[in-house]
C-alpha cells in the first residue's frame, strides 16, 4: 500500500471512529451535566469540599469559583515544584527554579501545558503525578464547565442562575474523565507505555556503553494528557519518545483521544439546547475546518517543498520511523486544532507551510475541534459573531438559538475575540523589538520570526506546542508567556460565563420570518467564512513575514 | 461554615477541592493503575527490556565504539539529537528549519549535516553518498550571489567550489570571517540522486527512535554479512523477523527494531 493511501486511510479511521461514539459519549455527557442526582461518591466529596451541590450559582459566583480554583491550583503546582526534592518519589530532581515553577504551574492550570522544562531532568514523579498529571484532569473539567454554563445560559428562560461549579467541576472529572483515562492508560500501557516508580535504571548497551532507561507513571498521564487536550509530556520529546508514545496504534489511539470530547460535546449541546440539529450544524462547521486543514499539512509535508526537505527525500526531520510523514502531519494538525499542543513530531523542522498549518490552526482560537470544553464555547462565540454579521446585512436584530443578541451580548462575544490575537501580537512585538529576546531564537531570518510568533501563538490559545528551537527556559520569556496564558484563559473564560448570565436571564423570543436559521448549511458556510476571514485579517501580515516568506523564498 | 461570608466560603471550598481532587487523581488513580498495569502487562509496564539487560526494545541505541565510529558488525541508528547520541536523560529533536541551509562559525547549517552524514553513511557502506543540495565533499551546495561573483558559502577556502560559474559569474570558496549576509541565498540542486535512505540522514523528533526503515536496514545487510561471515540471505531473513508492518494494513510505516535486530544476530 502506498504511503499516502495508508495515510489517508489512518485519517478515514479516525473520522469513523469519532463518528460512531459521537452520539452515545455525547448523549453520556449530556446526562452528566443535566442530572440532578448526585451519587454517593460525590456526595462524599461535596461533603469534604463544604459545598450545597443543589444551590444554583449567578454567573458572578460561578466565575468566582472558578478563578478561586484555579489561583489555589497555581499555588499548589508551584508548591510542589519548588519542595520537590522533600517530597517522596523525587528521584533526585533538585527543587524547579522559581520562573521555570511559575511558568509551569500557570502552564499546566490554564490547560496549555507549554514546557519550558525537560520532563526527564526536571520533575520527579511525584511532582508528575500529584502536581502536573492533576491538572491535566481539572483544567479539562473547568473548561467544559464553562462550555456547559454558557449552552446553559442559551437554554434557560429568565433564568439567574447558571449552574453550580464545583458540581459540575466534580462531574467532568470523574463521571468523564476519570473512567476514560484509568481504562485508557491500561490500553496503552499494552501498546508498550510504561507505568512505575521507577529512577533512571542504568544499562550497559551491546556496544559496551550505559544508557539510562527511564521510569516513571507514564501512561497514567499521557492518556489524561491527550484526552483533556492538555499536552504536556512526561518528557521533554513528549509523545515521539517511544515510552510515552510506543507504537503506531497508540498514536492513532491518542489522536483518537484529543479528538474525542471535543468534537462530542457538540452532540452535548445539540441535547442541551433541546435541538440536535443544532449540534449537528456546530459540529459541520468544526468537520469542514478540521478536514481542510488536517488534509493540507498532509499535502504539504508529505510533498516535502523546502530544501532541505527536497535533500533529504522527504521531510523526515524530526519525524519517528514508525510515524512516518503522514501520521506524524495528521497528528500535528490535530494536536494544533485543539489545544492539545502534545507533538510526535517536531513542527520547528516541518516544510514551510506544513509548519505555517499548525499555526494558523492555533489562530483560528482553537475551534476546529477545540480544547475540552474551550472549543465549544470558542466555536459558539464564531456563531454568535456570525449572526451578528448576518444580522447587519439584513438590518435585523441578530438571534441565535431564540435568545436576541443585543449590544451586551456583542460586547462580550468581540471582546472574547480580541483578546487573542492582542494577546500574540503584541506579546510577538515586544519579543522581536528586543535584541535580548531576539537572542534566543535558534532559527535565523523567517524561520526565526516563527519560533518567536509560534511561541506568542501556543500560549495565548492555551495550546502548549512550541517550534522548539526557541530557548524559552529565561526568566523574560517565562513571565511574558506566562502573562500570555493566564490572560488567555482567564480573560475569555469570564466573558464567556458573562455572556452565559446575560443570555440565561432573557426570555426565548419566538423564531419569526426573519430569523436566520442556525442549522443548514447556508449557516455552515458561514460560520466557516466568517472565521476564516476573521483569522486571515488578523494574522496574515504575521504569517506573511514569517512561514510564507520562508516559504516562497 | 453558614455564617461565613460568601467569598470566604468560595475560597475554602477551592482549597479543599485541590486538596481532594489530588488525592484522588494525583495519588488513588495512578497507585491504582500502577498496580493493575504492573500485574496485567509487567514487560510492557517496566521498560519493555530485553532479554540479557542490554536496553529497552523501544529505546534506540548507538552502535558505535568509544570513539563515535559505527561498530561495523551492527546495524546503525539514526542519528540522534538527545544528548551525545540516544541519551534517555536528555530527549530532544535537532529542531532545525527546513532552510537551514548556511553553515555559521557556532554551528553547521540542518543541510550541511545531511550531506555530511549521507557522505559518511555512503563510504561505510560502500555506495555513493552524494545527494541533490549536497557538494561532493559533504557540505550543504549553497551559493550567495553578488551581482560580480558568487560564494559557495559552505566551502571553506582553500576547498575547490562545487561548480565553477554561476550564471557567468566566477564562484569562490568562502573566505572565513566574510560576512556574505547581503547576498542572494541560492541553494543548487544538482543532478544527484540519494541513495542513502532519508531516515539515515535525519535525527529524530525524540533522539531515540528504536527503528530504522526497511530500505536502510537493507543498505547495511551487505556489510554486516560480510562482517560476521554470513550469508547475505541469513541477514536479510532477520530484517524481515524484525520488522514491523504497518498495524492493521494502514497505521505508521514498516519499522526495523534495530537492537533488537543486532540481538539476533550476536544469537545466530
Amino acid at each position: 500500500m502506498s504511503t499516502t493511501l495508508a495515510g489517508m486511510l489512518f485519517i478515514a479511521s479516525l473520522i469513523a471512529a469519532v463518528a460512531l461514539v459521537w452520539k452515545p459519549f455525547g448523549d453520556h455527557m449530556y446526562r452528566v451535566y443535566s442530572t440532578t442526582r448526585h451519587n454517593r461518591a460525590e456526595r462524599v466529596i461535596y461533603r469534604l469540599l463544604g459545598v450545597r451541590a443543589d444551590a444554583e450559582q449567578s454567573w458572578g459566583v460561578y466565575a468566582r469559583g472558578l478563578l478561586a480554583f484555579s489561583v489555589v491550583s497555581i499555588l499548589v503546582v508551584y508548591g510542589i515544584q519548588r519542595l520537590q526534592d522533600k517530597l517522596p518519589l523525587s528521584v533526585g530532581m533538585k527543587p524547579v527554579t522559581d520562573h521555570i515553577a511559575w511558568n509551569t504551574a500557570i502552564s499546566f492550570v490554564t490547560n496549555t501545558n507549554w514546557q519550558a522544562y525537560s520532563g526527564e531532568s526536571t520533575m520527579g514523579h511525584l511532582t508528575q503525578m500529584a502536581a502536573l498529571a492533576v491538572q491535566n484532569f481539572v483544567s479539562a473539567a473547568v473548561g467544559m464547565a464553562v462550555a456547559i454554563a454558557l449552552v446553559r445560559g442559551f437554554a434557560r428562560r429568565k433564568a439567574g442562575t447558571i449552574g453550580n461549579f464545583w458540581v459540575d467541576l466534580v462531574r467532568g472529572t470523574i463521571r468523564i474523565l476519570l473512567p476514560i483515562a484509568f481504562v485508557g492508560a491500561l490500553v496503552l500501557v499494552a501498546g508498550g507505555l510504561i507505568q512505575n516508580f521507577a529512577g533512571p535504571h542504568e544499562v550497559s548497551t551491546l556496544t559496551g556503553g550505559t544508557q539510562a532507561i527511564t521510569g516513571g507513571p507514564v501512561a497514567s498521564q499521557e492518556v489524561i494528557k491527550e484526552l483533556g487536550t492538555n499536552g504536556g509530556g512526561f518528557y521533554n520529546v513528549n509523545s515521539a519518545h517511544p515510552f510515552e508514545n510506543a507504537a503506531t496504534w497508540t498514536n492513532w489511539f491518542e489522536i483518537f483521544l484529543i479528538l474525542v470530547i471535543p468534537f462530542s460535546l457538540t452532540r452535548t449541546f445539540g441535547r442541551l439546547v433541546g435541538q440536535v440539529r443544532q449540534g449537528y450544524a456546530i459540529l459541520a462547521v468544526m468537520g469542514v475546518l478540521a478536514l481542510a486543514s488536517v488534509l493540507l499539512t498532509n499535502v504539504f509535508e508529505l510533498s516535502g517543498n523546502a530544501t532541505v526537505p527536497q535533500a533529504v527525500g522527504a521531510a523526515m526531520e524530526g519525524k519517528e520511523v514508525r510515524f512516518g510523514v503522514s501520521n506524524s502531519a495528521t497528528f500535528a494538525a490535530a494536536t494544533t486544532l485543539t489545544s492539545t499542543g502534545a507533538v510526535n513530531s517536531f513542527h520547528d523542522s516541518y516544510t514551510p507551510f506544513g509548519g505555517m498549518m499548525t499555526l494558523v490552526n492555533m489562530m483560528l482560537g482553537e475551534v476546529a475541534p477545540g480544547g475540552t470544553g474551550s472549543g465549544l464555547y470558542g466555536m459558539l462565540i464564531l456563531a454568535v459573531i456570525t449572526v451578528f454579521v448576518a444580522g447587519l446585512m439584513v438590518g435585523r436584530t441578530p438571534e441565535y438559538l431564540g435568545k436576541r443578541i443585543g449590544a451586551r451580548e456583542i460586547k462580550l462575544a468581540s471582546l472574547y475575540f480580541l483578546v487573542t490575537p492582542a494577546l500574540v501580537l503584541v506579546g510577538t512585538a515586544f519579543a522581536m523589538g528586543s535584541a535580548e529576546q531576539r537572542a534566543s531564537m535558534f532559527n535565523s531570518g523567517p524561520h526565526g520570526l516563527s519560533e518567536v510568533l509560534y511561541a506568542f501563538t501556543s500560549a495565548s490559545n492555551n495550546n502548549g506546542s512550541a517550534f522548539a528551537g526557541l530557548t524559552v527556559n529565561t526568566p523574560w520569556y517565562d513571565v511574558a508567556l506566562g502573562l500570555c496564558m493566564v490572560f488567555g484563559r482567564f480573560l475569555p473564560i469570564i466573558l464567556v460565563l458573562a455572556l452565559a448570565g446575560s443570555l440565561a436571564a432573557q426570555a426565548p423570543v419566538p423564531a419569526g420570518a426573519g430569523t436566520l436559521p442556525t442549522h443548514r448549511p447556508q449557516f455552515v458556510g458561514m460560520v466557516v467564512g466568517v472565521t476564516i476571514i476573521l483569522v486571515a485579517l488578523t494574522f496574515l501580515p504575521a504569517l506573511a513575514l514569517g512561514p510564507i516568506a520562508e516559504g516562497l523564498s | 461554615m453558614d455564617r461565613m461570608p460568601g467569598w470566604l466560603r468560595q475560597h475554602l471550598a477551592a482549597l479543599r477541592a485541590v486538596a481532594v481532587l489530588t488525592v484522588l487523581l494525583g495519588l488513588v488513580y495512578p497507585l491504582v493503575t500502577t498496580g493493575v498495569a504492573q500485574a496485567l502487562f509487567h514487560h510492557q509496564a517496566n521498560g519493555s527490556l530485553v532479554e540479557g539487560g542490554h536496553g529497552s526494545s523501544l529505546i534506540g541505541q548507538s552502535f558505535t565504539d568509544a570513539d563515535g565510529n559505527p561498530v561495523r558488525k551492527y546495524f546503525q541508528s539514526r542519528p540522534s539529537a538527545a544528548g551525545d547520541g540516544y541519551d534517555p536523560t536528555s530527549t530532544s529533536a535537532g529542531n532545525l528549519g527546513p532552510e537551514d541551509v548556511i553553515d555559521t562559525p557556532d554551528r553547521k547549517s540542518l543541510l550541511t549535516q545531511v550531506c555530511t552524514r549521507s557522505k559518511a553513511i555512503g563510504e561505510l557502506e560502500g555506495v555513493s553518498g552524494a545527494r541533490p543540495y549536497c557538494t561532493p565533499d559533504g557540505v550543504g551546495a549553497v551559493l550567495k550571489v553578488f551581482p560580480d561573483k558568487a560564494v559557495s558559502v559552505n566551502q571553506a577556502c582553500p576547498a575547490v567550489p562545487f561548480v565553477a560559474t554561476y550564471e557567468g559569474r566566477r564562484v569562490e570558496c568562502a573566505r572565513p570571517g566574510e560576512d556574505y549576509a547581503a547576498g542572494r541565498t541560492v541553494p543548487v540542486r544538482g543532478d544527484a540522486t540519494a541513495v542513502v535512505p532519508a531516515d539515515a540522514v535525519t535525527a529524530s523528533g525524540s533522539g531515540l527512535d528504536p527503528h530504522i526503515s526497511l530500505a536502510y536496514a537493507e543498505l547495511q545487510a551487505p556489510r554486516v554479512a560480510k562482517e560476521r561471515g554470513l550469508d547475505q540471505a541469513e541477514v536479510e531473513r532477520l530484517i524481515r523477523q524484525h520488522t514491523t508492518g504497518r498495524a492493521l494494513g494502514f497505521m505508521g510505516e514498516p519499522a526495523v527494531n534495530v537492537l533488537e535486530l543486532n540481538l539476533a544476530l550476536d544469537r545466530s
